[in-house]
Formats: C-alpha cells, structure tokens, sequence
C-alpha cells in the first residue's frame, strides 16, 4: 500500500513540473514579447517594469505566481488523477465503496503544508511592503503635488514654481545619484488613482486624506497610464501620460515651463476672448486675467501632445470641436460648449496656438 | 399570460380558482413554497443583471465603440453588481436554505414562519425598488435615472453634489430593506438548526449543508450591520445635512470604504460558504462516500467565519494605510486561504477511492472544484498587497472575483439545482439537456473569464466604459463578449430544461441519487409540513443507516 502510494507521487510531481514548466514557458514568452528597449511600450505591462517600485513589486510578483502556481499544478493533477481513476465503471456500479471518514494525518499535512506556505509568502511580501513604503526621502529628490479632478490631472511642482496638467515630467534617476521622485496625492473632489503600471503600483487620490507615493525611472520614454478608480462618468478618458526626460531634458522643460504665457499682440482679439468669456472661471493662463484652477492651466497648453486629459491628440482641428463641442471628444465632461461664433472660435484657437 | 395560464390549470386540477392559488402564494408562510419563491424570485433578477453584462460586454468589444453612453454603461455595471450580490446571490442562496433546512433537521417548518415570510417580501421590495429607480431616480432635479456610483457606492461619489437626483438614495434604501430581510431570514435559519433538529440529530449528526448555513447565518447577523449603519449615515448626509462622509467638510471618505468592506468581505463568505454546503452534500453521494473529515469541515468553516472577519481592508491596499496595516491585512488574508484550501483537499479525499457517477449535478461540482481553486489562488496574489498595487481596480479582479462568482458560487448554484430540482417538483431535470448546458457554459465561462486576467495585467482598470486601442487589450476584450454570449445560450437552455422537465420529466421517486440525508426520506415534493411521523436519527448519514442495516454509520460515530 504504501509503495504504490509513492509511485502515485512520484508520477504525480512528474506531471506537476511538466505542468509548471509549461506555464514559466508561457510566462517567458510573454515577457519577451513585451519587453522594448528604450522607448517606452505602448503596452504598459506590469511585468515589464522600467522603475523601482515597479520592478520590486514585479519581482513578488512573479515569486508569488510561481508559488501559486505550483500549488495549482500539484492539485490540479489530483484532482483530474481522483476523477480518470475513480470515475464508475461497469464493473463497480453494484457496490458501494469502502467508506472512509477520514484521516486525522492527511488533515494535518494538508494543513500545516499551507501553513509553510503563507509564512514564507508573508515573509517575502512584508520586506516588499517595507522597502516600498518606508522608503527614504534622498535630498535630490523632485517633489510633484497631483491632484485629481474629474476627468484630468492637476501637476504642481511646489519647489520649481511650474503648473501643468494630464502629462507628467519627472526625470530619469541614475542610481549612483539618485533622483527619485515623490508625489503628494491630493484630490478635488471624488476618489482617483494614479496608476502608471510601469512605474509604480497605483496609489488613491482621496479627497481630505493626503497620499504620497514615489517613482524612480531607470529609463527615458513616455509611459502610459489611467486613473484606476471610478471617479464618475468620464472615469475611462481620465488618461494619464508620464514623459520620463533624461537630466538635460527635464532641466530645460522646466526652463520653458517657468515663462510667462506668450504675449504676441498679433493675438490680442483672441485673448481678449479668452479674457472676457467663461473660459477665466476655470482656466489659468500666466500673465492673464485668468487664474481658474477647476480646469487645466492653459499658460503652455501646446507644450502638451493631448488635450482633454488624453483623449485627443492636440491638434487645430481637435482643439476646435473641443471649445464648440466637448461632448465629441468625452461625453460628460465638465467642460462647457462655449457657444461661440466662428469668428470668435478661429481667433480664440489662434490665440491658444501661441501659447507655447 | 404564460403564467396565468400554468396557474389557472395548477388551480383547475386542484378544483381551486387562479385567484385562490395566487392569494395561497401570497400569503404562504410555508418553509418550501417562500424558498421556492425566492429562487424564483432570484431567478428573474438573474436574467435581468445578465442582460446588464451582455450589454456591458457588447460595449467593450471593441475601443471607442459607441453602442452606448458612458452614463448608462456606468448604470450598467452598478445595477449589474448590485443586483447580482444582493437580489440574485443572497436570495437564491436564502431560498435553498429555507427550502433544505427544516428538510434536513426533520422539522415541520422554520422556527418563525411569519418572520420568514415578512423577510421575504422585505427582499422582494427591496428589489423593486432598485429597478423603479429607472422611472423614478431622476427625480425633481430630472438628473439621472438608475444608480451609477457602482455597487460598493464610495464616497464622495454619493454626495449630492456629485449624484444629484434620487439614483443614489434609491441604491441606499433598496439595499438597506433588503438587508433587512436578509437579518430576519438569519435569524431564522439560525433558531431552526439550533433548536428545531429531530430527536437523535445532535449538533455533531447535523448535515454539513446544516452546519455550513448556520455559520453562514452567524456571519449575516454580523456583517449587515455596520453596512445598514453606513447606509443610515448617508442618508442622514443626503438628508438632514450630516458630514459623515462629506469632504469638503471634513468628513472621511476612508471610512465609508471602511463600513462597506467590513460588511463587502465577509459578504463572500456568507455566499461562498452555502456554495461548499451544496459542494459537501452533492459530492458524497456522487462519489458514494461519506465527506472525509467531517469535523475538519466543520471546524474550517467556522474558521472562515471568524478569519473572514478580519481581511476586508485588502480591498483597500491602494488607500494610503501605513505599512503595518498593508502587513497585518496581508497575513490575515492568506491565513483565510488555508481552511479554504483545507476545504478543497477535503472533497478531493471523499473522491479519492470513491465511485465517481458523472451526472450533471457532479460536472458543476467538478467545474466548481478547478475554478474555486483558481480563483483563490488569483486570491492570493490579489492579497499579496505590492502585487495588489498592480492589480487592485484593474480587470484582473474583475476575472479574479467573477471566477468567484460565476466560476464558484453560481456552478454550486447549478448543481444545486440539478440535485434538488427532482425533490422540489417531483419530476428530474433532462440529463441531455444538462450536459448541453454544463459544457456551453464551462466553455463561455473560460472563454469570458480566463483572458480577462491579462488586460489587467497590461494595465487595464476596471468601470471603463472604453478603452484606447493599441494597449494589448483589445483581443481578449473580444473574446470575453464572445464568452458572455455564449454563457447567455447556457443560461436560456437552463431555463428552458427547469420549465419543460417541470411538464415532461421523468418522475423523480423519493431518492433518485439514492442519498443519505432526511430530506431525501420524505416524499417527491414533500407534503405540507413534511414529515408524517417526526424522524429519529442515529448517524449523520440517517438514509444510509436504514438501506444498509448490515453496516449503520450509528456503529462508528
């Protein structure tokens, strides 16, 4: 008895690490296939990680889905074993079975054995939860302030005096100086979540409860991300863009960022739209008379690539349905249609095309 | 019309008139017709949120589709989870235990039969409620119509400056009613197993389906109430001015997360454990075992029930709690895997060496075993909290909890049906007809829910009623809408087999799988009140002891 027991393993374990190469296989493939150098993947794939935070929880990750997944290969092989080989046959439909009600033995490895289990997944995750939470503050580090608002994000970066909204600037960090970066989560008004799988695990937005979370970028590119937690009607076009800038790059975004709002009298009639319509209740352009903060700052609104907190590309075309007719581009939006007549619109869209 | 017509010929045959039959259903206060009123009831609910998925499904097939807008899909999917969790999953799960319990324990009724009834139609309205929000919810303010701040309702999405209308509080009131009921059905099941049982049945005979119910039971008592609580505090926010969850006057949308998860957890429990009281019923009989390690059963659900109790806040590893509190949920959460897990190696031991018969209720028992246990492996990581980080909001946890749902609790569901079906009607349902659906709906469950991990995995969240092209998720997005159709054929042969082998089944006899509880001693449907003579019991497996008196249970226990 005991003997065949054992040959009942040994083909069991032999069927549970065929099962379990298969699946690193599979899993391996995956990984190649996404992985990119450079410039960042369109895909923004959890297990192909380009920053710290990302890459330590990555790196769980796959610990704990091969832990998962042997377990998985091990019953899953019992199981189909106890149905092939037990199922009714011809010959056994008249008797009954022996009856058996147990095994105070089985039951104790079969609960101590999970037991290990969990301890040693504890153990692995409490280090990560550590290392990521409790993470040191470097001198060098680019403070950022982000605040949800339905549907974009607002960016501050308190330290350097520059405003901008739905497309965040950090800079690479060089682990010999490092140069991480640390956002301070804030909100408007409902719940959000920042979440650029690439970078960093999502943390909330909550209004009346701070957050901050932390990025350190090993690579340039531009990474893609969205808000992870139902915010209200435009919760999907809540889009987030992250442009990771090498030091010389990011220096000089910040130089241009830190101009005043572009003041060319050639656009003077579109300004004085802008000035004396609604757009200056929510809207800020610097130099202006508008200072609304319950929209995107606008002072260098074409240094963005998309409008409408991604939604859109921004383009001349774009950026007049926009002004005629939000709900084109993001049904539900909070943006007004501004109701304005042709002539208005050409030279308020001029105007805002100067705003470098 | 159909219905009229089946109630005027039921009504016929028993020389009573139509009127007559719907008033003796009305005011029935009887254990088997309010559990079979409550499966119907559930029933319809069920075709209802499922039309909701098809829809929210069709939706997503591909990016910026526009086949409907962003304000109904999030009235879909709120309307589509909360009437799935609480006036599907509650409900057809309370109506099999109202129907199986006194059965089990060889009572003539529940210990209240007029509170069970009252709690009943508490449900039932509970339900209309919600769904008269389509005409009603937008109020005077002609805002909105049904509710669309999803089914856990975070605040401060509920404040009226962001649901204007009524949406939001019919949501509040339909679930706080129904939770009303859900209380006194507890108490309910909880006072007939403790003091209802038939002579002989001490709580150590009771059938695990009995024991899993009153845990179950226990954990309802204790988890609707700090959600009905959250629901008066939002009221009084709505309302009378309060701030409780207020923030722009310094109330806390945490805590609202808070209430709802203390309840929104153990809320699993209370309907995955009445799915492992089906899965410990059905599995002996079709492997002609008894369950292995009867008390090792008992004791991990009550474990779950305890442990349970403690891990809500994993839904919130995302909120900003410190490190210490991530920790704490997280060895909490894994703990809770290893009874469940403890579960599954059970039914494995009572298969292992058994007979296995493959009949339709034993393939839902089979489909549940493999994908409960993907599903809590998916469990796991989701409480490994950095991985959660990844994939908390994302639609790995919508695959991950629908593998719950669908993969677990509603395969019990079906074989639950067809294992009692025969006892209810007195008539089986169509194997062949089983067979159709059992493997329609394992290849549309796969189908929707197996890819559905992976655009989580490439980043995308969940609640999106579209997606940018070009991310990775367009293909599986597909193959999900093609699965929820294929799911949705299952479910249409499903109804039609309960309708037409209610006329045209073969007769079912007393104990058609030749089984070893109570329920199965009386007859096929059971009269009023039951049992003739109340029954006395000397083992857990009574029906056993009587067909095979050369080798009684009663001689080992």
């Amino acid at each position: 008895m005991a003997n065949r027991d054992n040959t009942e393993w040994i083909v069991v374990a032999g069927r549970a690490a065929g099962i379990f190469v298969l699946l690193t296989g599979i899993l391996l493939a995956a990984g190649l296939c996404t992985a990119s150098p450079r410039i960042a993947n369109p895909v923004p794939n959890i297990f192909n990680p380009l920053s710290t935070p990302a890459d330590t929880i990555s790196h769980l990750s796959r610990f704990v889905l091969i832990i998962c997944g042997l377990i998985f290969a091990v019953v899953f092989t019992l199981l189909t074993y106890a149905i092939v080989k037990f199922r009714s046959s011809a010959a056994s439909a008249d008797r009954e079975p022996a009856q058996v009600y147990g095994s105070t033995q089985i039951e104790l490895a079969w609960t101590v054995i999970p037991i290990l289990i969990v301890v040693v997944l504890f153990l692995a995750t409490a280090r990560v939860i550590h290392a990521i939470q409790d993470a040191p503050r470097p001198a060098a580090a680019v403070e950022v302030t982000a605040i949800g608002h339905q549907f974009w994000w607002e960016f501050r970066y308190p330290g350097l005096g520059v405003v901008t909204a739905n497309e965040l600037h950090i800079p690479v960090s060089d682990p010999a100086h490092p140069t991480p970066t640390f956002v301070k989560l804030l909100s408007a008004d409902t719940d959000h979540s920042f979440w650029v799988p690439q970078l960093a695990g999502k943390t909330d937005l909550i209004p009346n409860h701070p957050n901050e979370m932390w990025m350190e970028p090993h690579r340039t590119g531009l990474f893609l991300g969205q808000c992870a937690q139902y915010c209200g009607t435009q919760h999907a076009k809540m889009l987030l863009r992250v442009s990771v800038d090498s030091q010389e790059e990011f220096a000089a975004w910040i130089r241009a960022q830190k101009q005043p709002a572009n003041q060319d009298e050639k656009e003077i009639a579109g300004r004085r739209i802008f000035e004396t319509t609604a757009c200056v209740n929510c809207h800020a352009v610097g130099g202006t008379v508008g200072t609304g903060r319950f929209g995107p700052d606008l002072t260098h609104l074409m240094s963005r690539q998309t409008i409408a907190a991604g939604a859109a590309d921004n383009t001349d075309e774009n950026l007049r349905l926009w002004i005629q007719n939000p709900d084109a581009i993001k049904p539900g939006s909070l943006m007004p249609a501004m109701q304005l007549s042709n002539a208005d619109k050409d030279a308020l869209v001029s105007y805002l095309e100067t705003l470098k | 019309m159909s219905s009229d017509a089946m109630a005027i010929r039921t009504a016929e045959a028993a020389g009573h008139s139509w009127l007559e039959v719907l008033h003796g259903w009305v005011t029935t206060v009887d254990h088997k017709r309010l559990g079979i009123m409550y499966i119907g009831y559930a029933l319809i609910f069920l075709i209802v949120a499922g039309f909701e998925a098809i829809i929210i499904r069709i939706q997503l097939v591909r990016p910026h589709y526009d086949f409907i807008s962003p304000q109904v899909f999030n009235r879909m999917f709120t309307m589509h989870g909360t009437t799935m969790i609480f006036f599907v999953a509650m409900p057809i799960l309370f109506g099999f235990a109202n129907y199986l319990v006194p059965l089990m324990v060889g009572a003539r009724d529940m210990a209240f039969p007029r509170l069970n009834a009252f709690s009943f139609w508490l449900s039932a309205f509970g339900g209309l409620l919600l769904y008269f929000s389509f005409l009603g919810g937008s109020g005077l303010y002609g805002a909105g119509n049904a509710p669309d701040v999803g089914w856990w309702a975070y605040a401060p999405l509920t404040a009226p400056a962001f649901s204007p209308g009524h949406s939001s509080d019919y949501w509040t009131i339909a679930v706080m009613v129904s939770g009303f009921g859900s209380i006194g059905t507890c108490i309910n099941i909880i006072a007939t197993i403790l003091c209802m049982r038939c002579p002989g049945m001490t709580l150590n005979r009771m059938p695990l389906l009995v024991w899993l119910n009153l845990v179950m039971g226990g954990m309802v008592l204790i988890t609707i109430s700090p959600l009905t609580a959250a629901q008066v505090m939002l009221l009084v926010d709505r309302f009378l001015g309060g701030h409780f969850f207020d923030t722009q006057a310094g109330g806390s949308a945490a805590i609202w997360m808070h209430f709802f998860w203390i309840f929104g957890h153990p809320e699993v429990y209370v309907l995955i454990i009445p799915c492992f009281a089906f899965m410990s019923e059905i599995v002996p009989v079709f492997s002609r075992k008894p369950i292995f390690g009867y008390p090792v059963m008992v004791g991990a659900t009550v474990c779950i029930g305890f442990v349970s109790m403690s891990v809500w806040a994993h839904h919130m590893f995302t909120i900003g709690m410190s490190s210490y509190s991530n920790a704490f949920f997280t060895i909490t959460s894994m703990i809770v895997g290893v009874p469940t897990g403890i579960k599954i190696f059970n039914w494995l031991g009572t298969m292992w060496g058994g007979k296995l018969i493959l009949k339709t209720p034993m393939l839902y028992c089979i489909g549940f075993l493999f994908q409960f246990l993907i599903a809590g492996l998916t469990g796991i990581m989701l409480a490994t909290a950095p991985f959660d980080w990844q994939l908390g909001n994302s639609y790995f946890v919508v695959a991950h909890f629908h593998y719950v749902i669908v993969g677990g609790i509603l395969f019990a569901l079906f074989a639950a049906f067809y294992y009692w079906y025969p006892k209810i009607t007195g008539r089986m349902l169509s194997e062949t007809l089983g067979k159709w659906h059992f493997w329609l709906f394992v290849i549309g469950f796969h189908l929707t829910f197996d890819g559905m991990h992976i655009p989580g995995l490439l980043g995308m969240p969940r609640r999106i009623y579209t997606y940018e092209a070009g991310r990775g998720w367009e293909i599986w997005n597909l193959l999900s809408t093609i699965g929820a159709f294929i799911q949705g054929i299952a479910t249409v042969i499903f109804v039609w087999n309960l309708i037409i082998s209610y006329f045209k089944g073969a007769k079912a006899g007393n104990d058609p799988w030749d089984a070893w509880t109570l329920e199965w001693s009386t007859s096929s449907p059971p009269p009023a009140y039951n049992f003739a003579t109340i029954p006395v019991v000397a083992s857990r497996r009574p029906l056993w002891d009587l067909k095979h008196p050369e080798d009684p249970d009663s001689q080992y226990e």
